[in-house]
């Protein structure tokens, strides 16, 4: 395990006031600090390699193509994908799943298919599936949550049928801190000749991901949740079935020949790279990787799962309030309702005490109306977090209650 | 400051607003949402020949939004449809910055707000809402 107040010093934005306080950071769903490693990566490519990547033969493109190249090594190893054939670079989950969603989507949804989502949805693995159906004719069917925000797996394997053609499920709630059986389900996927695709938003930064062992067959991600910087993320895809998709972007680099009237597309992954990439930022996301590795992704979570339980447990002493999602096998953050304080308020009123907190409907306009709130509050915690921070937030939480009981 | 922001009337406008509620077969009933935050607000309006002669608001939302359609709603009764545009008009303009808040008025307890970028849209949406229903009356 490590030392959190050790790794804090790695994070220099944590040393900043806010309002004369130190910041409290718990906006980590919404995107992680950085530690200076990943900023000096950033740095030292544009001061001493920047260059474009693959097609120069000078020494800067070659050492930044190394570097990109080496990038993508790193994040499909993280992920325990067998090579980097399959991880394509891209803006984050959210391109991620529109490509997907494009391009094996137009081409392979017909009307009459399918398209398996669950209720918990972030717009980013709703939205695209709406875009590819209206397009195709296919249907989207959603898997209910239970009243604790876990999956009815009951009625999962009932809808997970054979008119089912993709199966595309968040591996963890950014809203209900569950972590869904990711697993169970692309089994139920491949046995009706499926796909799976999991959105890893939310788990890539917290938990350990094996996408052999999940069995998925597509899987995204952002960078910028998990230490790197903005601007950068990942799809991993099974290569033969990338192989088989139209490109996404037409362009520069996703190439090989190009004539007038029709072009040849490039290898894996660069088919799908089109015009110059997020060069220093995928190399700046190969350094987070290179940081949480060092950490460790088992004591990552380990860590999480700790802070999370006695955030909850802090959290649920506090008289009246509703905490969503359930009370056992979370990750690291924590979506609640106060019943006299709108979250908005309580956020701005936190802000006062330099705690950031996110309030809203997090991008699951759906899951609100499901939960019967128009938005929750939430606090997000990540691997530099403390239970004193978590204290803080709690005394700060009863303040804000107390100051708005006051003109009742 | 937090009192700059919750003054004591807009505290009041939120935990005991003026004109909540509902009218039935009104000539005006706009629902709108705030996509920042998920906030949503109906206002209702009902017409007499050309002035306003009952508003109401529902919905649910922050202490700000609220707030700030409460008081609306006491701004714009009585008022013809010309002059409630101006008025519209004026607060939105208030509202980033570009007009003077009138003295004396509870809508002065919302100048606190301009300090707080993410929180104009929460001021500003019965108004718009009020606005839109205007529009689509044609």
């Amino acid at each position: 395990m490590y030392d959190v107040a050790e790794i804090r010093r790695d994070f220099p934005i944590l040393e900043r006031q806010v309002n004369g306080k130190p910041l409290v950071y718990l906006d980590n769903a919404a995107t992680s600090q950085k530690p200076r490693r990943v900023i000096e990566a950033l740095t030292d490519h544009y001061e001493r390699h920047n260059a474009n990547v693959q097609r120069g033969v000078h020494r800067l493109a070659e050492e930044s193509t190394a570097a990109y190249e080496g990038a993508r090594e790193k994040v499909a190893r993280f992920l325990a994908a067998p090579d980097a054939t399959g991880l394509v670079f891209t803006r984050g989950t959210t391109e991620s799943i529109n490509l997907v969603a494009h391009a094996w989507g137009r081409k392979n949804l017909r009307e009459g298919d399918e398209v398996v989502l669950t209720e918990s949805e972030h717009h980013s693995n709703l939205v695209p599936w709406q875009l590819a159906a209206q397009a195709t004719g296919a249907k989207l069917r959603f898997i209910p949550i239970l009243d604790d925000g876990t999956l009815d797996m009951e009625e999962a394997e009932r809808l997970i049928g054979p008119r089912t053609k993709l199966v595309s499920v968040i591996h963890s709630s950014n809203v209900l801190a569950t972590i869904n059986p990711v697993e169970r389900l692309a089994e139920l996927a491949h046995e009706n000749d499926a796909l799976m695709l999991v959105d890893g938003a939310q788990s890539a930064p917290h938990l350990p991901v094996d996408v052999e062992a999940l069995g998925c067959d597509f899987f995204a991600g952002s960078g910028h949740k998990m230490l790197g910087p903005t601007g950068v993320g990942f799809l991993w895809g099974r290569p033969e079935i990338l192989e088989e998709m139209d490109p996404f972007l037409g362009g520069g680099e996703m190439i090989r020949e190009v004539h007038l009237d029709h072009s040849t597309w490039n290898d894996l992954p660069h088919k799908f790279e089109a015009g110059t990439m997020n060069i220093a930022q995928a190399i700046g996301l190969g350094a987070a990787v290179d940081y949480l590795d060092e950490l460790g992704m088992e004591s990552v979570r380990e860590c999480e799962r700790r802070i999370g339980e006695y955030a909850y447990r802090r959290l649920s002493e506090i008289e009246g309030i509703v905490i969503h999602g359930p009370e056992k096998d979370r990750t690291g953050l924590v979506s609640f309702s106060l019943p006299d304080v709108h979250p908005h308020d309580l956020s701005q009123l936190l802000d006062e005490e330099g705690i950031a907190i996110r309030s809203g409907h997090h991008c699951c306009q759906p899951l609100m109306r499901r939960l019967g709130v128009a938005a929750t509050a939430r606090a997000s915690f990540y691997l530099y977090n403390t239970e004193e921070e978590a204290d803080t937030l709690v005394e700060a939480l009863v303040r804000a209650r107390e100051f708005f009981g006051a003109f009742a | 400051m937090m009192r700059d922001l919750y003054t004591q009337v807009i505290m009041d406008h939120y935990q005991r607003p003026k004109n909540r509620g509902e009218i039935e077969n009104a000539d005006i009933e706009e629902h709108l949402l705030n996509p920042l935050c998920g906030d949503e607000v109906t206002v209702y309006a009902a017409f007499d020949g050309d002035k306003v002669s009952d508003v109401k608001f529902g919905g649910r939302g922050c202490s700000i939004s609220q707030a700030s359609a409460s008081m609306m709603t006491e701004r714009l009764m009585g008022k013809s449809r010309e002059e409630a545009e101006k008025e519209i008009k004026g607060f939105k303009a208030m509202m980033v910055g570009e007009k003077e808040f009138p003295e004396m008025d509870d809508l002065a307890a919302l100048k606190g707000v301009i300090q707080y970028p993410s929180r104009i849209k929460c001021a500003t949406l019965a108004w718009t809402a009020f606005q839109k229903g205007l529009d689509d009356r044609g």
